[in-house]
């Protein structure tokens, strides 16, 4: 039986599908067998990120509809085993995610994955409930920012009151806290809503912090998960997530700015 | 980064981070209570006014149902108008 974690957020834009792209290259690493599925049916973006787009034949929706099946469907990653890429279409709309066709993929998946990762739309309509609608597990991806913070919030709302989990009184869904694109300069001076404030708000187990970063853009660009570029600060930051996704008790980094150059150590005395 | 920046940035709490803190926390308390509220409530509403209205003439707005979730409990507070005749107009 697969475990099913869905990487969730209400608002846009904030760091979802970059995060879906960590977790799921960075569990396959440590040989989950993992399969990541974009529920972003309309815009499909996951597969740009996880640079296997022109390896795209057949998608979820196709798969869905019966007219392909889940091999022809799946594309495995050529940097790692262990992991498999289910892209979305780009053709339909987010209705063609049906709950039963929903539910049937993610049931005939289950035999033969550790971890099915699945990438949410934005908002909190149909797309993003189908996407949590069957998970275990649900990652909030959160800026340390007003909307995306409320947005969060809502979101908890609806994986408390209406996913599988909720609506059948079983064990709720396990809520983490992912913070990204965190900025800790600003948030020392006072610019920025620090992880305390945010965990003060939501109240979550917090998976990670992932510092505003360059390597981010930069992964997106190459088609690879920045959880790979293993030098930078959020690729380190993604795999301590992973580690702590799995149990260990990783201590958090880049909360606080970098220790500054000689100028101005001298200027602050 | 310029020479300036460097005494702008070593200014401790230059920014508004506290504002943006203090209406998440008006913000999502408020969202809370809408969500929770159980989905009864408008139909209890009804009913009730309904009945009020079966002994007294009131206004659509005289029945007021408020829910409120605290730490261990939930309060219903019903708060129901009369009009200023309706004690002397006994049924
Ligand atoms: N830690 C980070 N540092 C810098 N840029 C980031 C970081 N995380 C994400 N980004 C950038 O933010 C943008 C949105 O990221 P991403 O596509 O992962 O968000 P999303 O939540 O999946 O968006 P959508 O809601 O549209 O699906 C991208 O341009 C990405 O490069
Ligand atoms: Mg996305």
């Amino acid at each position: 039986m697969a475990r099913i974690i869905v990487i969730t957020s209400g608002k846009g834009g904030v760091g979802k599908t970059t995060t879906a792209a960590a977790l799921s290259m960075g569990l396959a690493q440590r040989g989950k067998r993992t399969v990541v599925i974009d529920f972003d049916v309309g815009l499909r973006n996951l597969d740009l990120i996880m640079g296997c787009e022109r390896r795209v034949v057949y998608d979820f929706i196709n798969v869905i509809n019966g007219e392909a099946n889940l091999n022809q469907a799946l594309i495995r990653d050529k940097r790692c085993d262990s992991l498999y890429v289910l892209p979305a279409s780009q053709t339909r709309d987010k209705d063609a995610l049906s709950k039963e066709g929903v539910e049937r993929v993610l049931g005939d998946l289950s035999d033969n994955y550790d971890f099915i990762v699945c990438d949410s739309p934005a908002g909190i309509e149909h797309g993003a409930n189908m996407a949590m609608y069957f998970a275990d597990d649900a990652i909030v991806v959160t800026n340390p920012e007003v909307s995306s913070v409320r947005d969060s919030d809502r979101m908890l709302g609806i994986l408390s009151s209406r996913s599988k989990r909720a609506e059948e009184s079983l064990e709720p869904i396990r809520e983490y806290l992912l913070l990204t694109r965190y900025d800790p300069m600003r948030v020392a001076n006072g610019e920025m809503l620090s992880v305390d404030d945010v965990q003060e708000i939501l109240s979550l187990k917090l998976l990670g912090v992932v510092p505003e970063s360059k390597a981010v853009l930069n992964a997106s660009n190459a088609g690879i998960p920045v959880i790979l570029d293993r030098e930078s600060d959020a690729g380190q930051a993604y795999g301590d997530m992973v580690s702590r996704y799995l149990g260990d008790d990783v201590p958090h980094r880049f909360l606080h700015p970098e220790k500054k150059g000689l100028l101005s150590r001298i200027f602050k005395g | 980064m310029g020479l300036l920046d460097y005494f702008a940035s070593s200014r401790p709490k230059g920014g508004n981070a506290t504002l943006a803190k203090e209406r998440l926390q008006i913000l999502v308390a408020h969202d809370r209570v809408a969500r929770d509220k159980p989905s009864y409530l408008p139909q209890l509403q009804q009913e009730i006014l309904a009945v009020i209205r079966k002994y007294v003439e009131v206004d659509m707005d005289a029945v007021s149902v408020t829910y409120e979730q605290e730490e261990s409990h939930e309060v219903l507070e019903l708060n129901i108008i009369l009009p200023e005749s309706a004690s002397t107009s006994g049924a």
